[in-house]
């Protein structure tokens, strides 16, 4: 017969502010662990939501970045007219030719400027990024010196509200709007006209070039047709695996870090708990031996306290997630070490991830308890009942 | 003596529940060294540049570069003694994760960088040779790089496989100094992209050496001035500076890391609190028996304190001789910060938070010990 629950419960309540200290430990423990995933979630979010499923980017072989390639006009002209791709309703075809530049913009309060992505795109530019919808103000008029910029640049940097200009590559650049891209990548860049920006950059080629594709399938069979083509030196990705690849440094960094601390925390917390348990028991064990004579077995002490132990992590869980989860109102902002611009992305909370949490803090709970609660179970009954 | 026999013998009646604690407490402090450590890691960097150095690149951005023609005009500033150029090559050597940093350099860069010293019959051998490179002392051992070696690099920036011959190995001319880099001729860069009718001469930066530190300032001032409202427009600032620049780029990154290296603290401060707190209500009849005898409540708290200062004192101790080894073990495994040496700071720090838990965790237990009753203390159960 087993132990009631009640009896675990209450014995947590009694010792109410060792219970809340162990608890607490164990808190902190999982609001890293969980604050880590959140972090490499939005990161992955961020990214992955940046790219459109039909969505080829094109850039020159071995460029791993957009700012590393360059495509020069007479490829693109090759691209764009390939019968592949996709038009749009005024048959023209669906095609973005866009140059991608750092420039350094000092974020609200910060010393030092941190490098900004720059996109020059063609008309096609929007209708190829369905997430991005202009908030307020207007879009740029092609031929004019005018940019709009993403949400995470507006909230973050100086000089960015509607009317503000920016000054670089010899002009002033007016602000005349800000979208949203749906917490994509897009949402730390700043976009204007494509000529406009080639030119004030001096720049003869174009960095990558967006396309759709008519039919998603044809992708390999426009790849062959551009590598037998001697005049093309570029490669074709998908844009969602395009900017996968690109979180793939920073999102690996921020999980070694991540999961190695939050592993060597956990030993300090299943110590925590550990010691707990322990002193449950000693403290215990006239009670234990009374339960033993009443008739309880060895495996109804032993779940009881297993259980107690559990019910601590979960405790512990819970607050610790609890507070994690207040971590999704904030933002995380850092440079991505692949593409060298700035990136903003937030915490994302899954149910995935409190999945996770709350089983690693009952894991933890259950470790930490699993001696002690050996040591309670193998309790003879008859010194423990001379030792009360 | 017999306050501090009592201590001894308190820390260790209940030997597991101590070595537990001990144990925590030499986790947490190791840790908090090892983050501290990345944290100054990070700045390695920044330590080491010279302050009669200073950095002219584009003011648009780093990516976008600069004239080669800027390379006289600067030399003819007052107050500038030599200037070097230095473009960043960004290949892969192999696969993506041997990343290491390679520049194509003007021949006279070593000239401005005094602390990397290079035998003077390799630094003629690299002369004499195009293809030539000269890696540093850290990248060499870490690849098993030997002179007379070809790398195969293959480039982002720059399309194609590029050949290299390493012609030298650079050592630091002291332990902070990061040698992690491979340089290598700016004219085979140059030489190279003229043939594939590519853009040529250029600089990602200017490295400029000043005679004199104290106007390093004006001397900025005046270089960019030189280039005001031309088609580059320049940013110059100090070496040190440029190299906060880069730091400056993850600081949220490094926030972070500093928040948690706190959380490690409050989570061992939890552990530890909650032994003294244990450890003072079992005790509960033992103090009011003190206490009936004669003891004040300042002999209570002395004995509270000091049990958990030779607690943390140990766990810290330990914590701090493990960080040592443990910061060497971590350069040689994972290798991504080439300087990654524990400071005096650093092991100030992880003593004075030892110090700080053993404190916090004893002042609620010594409190309560001072202030219960006799009565109520001698029929106090645990």
């Amino acid at each position: 017969m087993a132990i009631p629950l009640s009896y675990v419960a209450r014995n947590l309540w009694t010792r109410r502010l060792t219970t809340a200290l162990t608890a607490g430990g164990l808190a902190l423990v999982v609001f890293v662990f969980a604050t880590v995933l959140m972090l490499d979630a939005g990161l992955k979010r961020t990214l992955v939501g940046t790219g459109e499923h039909d969505n080829v980017i094109a850039i020159r072989k071995g460029a791993e970045t957009e700012i590393q390639s360059g495509i020069t006009r007479i490829q693109a002209n090759v691209i764009e007219t390939h019968p592949a791709i996709a038009t749009g309703p005024d048959s023209r075809p669906l095609v973005s030719k866009e140059t991608v530049v750092l420039i350094s913009l000092r974020k609200i309060g910060a010393q030092k400027p941190s490098n900004i992505v720059i996109r020059g795109v063609s008309a096609a530019g929007l209708r190829l990024r369905p997430q991005v919808r202009l908030v307020a103000g207007r879009m740029f008029s092609p031929g004019a010196a005018e940019i709009v910029v993403g949400g995470a640049i507006a909230r973050g940097f100086e000089n960015t509200r509607i009317g503000d200009q920016l000054n670089f590559a010899q002009r002033d650049w007016t602000v005349v709007g800000t979208f949203d891209a749906g917490s994509s990548g897009f949402d730390s860049e700043i976009w204007g006209d494509v000529d406009q920006l080639m030119q004030a950059f001096r720049r003869t080629a174009f960095s990558s070039m967006v396309l759709r594709l008519a039919d998603p399938d044809r992708l390999d069979g426009l790849r062959a047709d551009f590598e037998a083509d001697p005049r093309m030196t570029t490669e074709l990705k998908r844009e969602r695996t395009f900017y996968s690849d690109q979180s793939r440094a920073l999102s690996t960094f921020i999980n070694v870090l991540g999961l190695t601390l939050t592993t060597v925390f956990s030993i300090g917390a299943m110590l925590g708990a550990m010691i707990t348990m322990y002193a449950a028991v000693a403290n215990r064990v006239g009670e234990i031996g009374t339960l033993r004579a009443l008739g309880f077995r060895r495996a109804s002490v032993l779940a009881a306290f297993l259980a107690e132990a559990l019910l601590l992590g979960l405790v512990g869980g819970v607050a610790g997630l609890a507070a994690a989860a207040l971590m999704q109102f904030a933002s995380f902002s850092t440079t991505n070490f692949q593409t060298f611009a700035d990136l903003s992305f937030r915490f994302v909370l899954t149910p995935g991830i409190a999945a996770q949490t709350l089983a690693f803090a009952v894991v933890m709970g259950l470790v930490g308890g699993f001696l002690p609660a050996m040591r309670a179970a193998r309790l003879e009954i008859v010194e423990a009942l001379r030792a009360a | 003596m017999f306050l501090l026999k009592l201590i001894l013998r308190n820390a260790f009646r209940h030997r597991l529940r101590t070595v537990l604690t001990l144990t925590g407490l030499a986790v947490a402090v190791l840790a908090y060294g090892m983050l501290q450590t990345v944290v100054h890691a990070w700045y390695a960097g920044a330590a080491a540049a010279s302050a009669t150095r200073l950095v002219t690149r584009s003011a648009i951005s780093l990516a976008v570069w600069l004239p080669a023609s800027y390379e006289t005009r600067i030399r003819g500033v007052d107050g500038v003694k030599r200037v070097a150029r230095s473009n960043w090559f960004g290949g892969i050597y192999q696969e993506p994760k041997n990343f290491f940093p390679q520049f194509a350099v003007s021949d006279n860069y070593l000239d401005l960088y005094p602390e990397f010293v290079l035998p003077e019959g390799e630094r003629a051998a690299w002369m004499r040779d195009r293809k030539g490179a000269l890696v540093g002392r850290q990248l060499a051992d870490k690849f098993g790089f030997k002179v007379g070696d070809v790398l195969p690099i293959r480039g982002t920036i720059f399309p194609g496989t590029w050949e290299f011959v390493i012609r030298g190995i650079f050592d630091g001319a002291d332990s902070s100094k990061v040698t992690n880099h491979m340089l290598f001729h700016f004219d085979y860069l140059n030489e190279t992209l003229r043939k594939q009718k590519r853009r040529t001469d250029f600089a990602g930066v200017y490295i400029v050496s000043i005679d004199d530190i104290d106007n390093a300032a004006a001397i900025a001032v005046n270089i960019d001035a030189e280039f005001r409202n031309s088609l580059a427009e320049t940013l110059t600032e100090s070496e040190q500076a440029f190299q906060l620049g880069f730091v400056a780029m993850s600081d949220q990154i490094i926030a972070a890391i500093r928040i948690v290296s706190y959380v490690v603290i409050l989570i061992i401060l939890a552990v530890m609190a909650n032994t003294m707190a244990m450890s003072a209500r079992e005790r509960t009849s033992e103090y009011a028996t003190l206490k009936a005898i004669g003891f004040g409540p300042r002999f209570l708290a002395l004995l509270i304190v000091g049990e958990s200062l030779l607690i943390c004192g140990l766990g810290g101790g330990l914590g701090m001789a493990l960080t040592l080894p443990a910061a060497a073990f971590f350069k040689n495994v994972a290798g991504i910060f080439p300087i990654f040496s524990v400071s005096g700071t650093t092991l100030l720090s992880q003593a004075a938070c030892a110090l700080a838990v053993a404190l916090a965790a004893a002042i609620v237990p010594a409190a309560r010990a001072g202030r219960v009753r006799i009565v109520d203390g001698l029929r106090a159960i645990a």
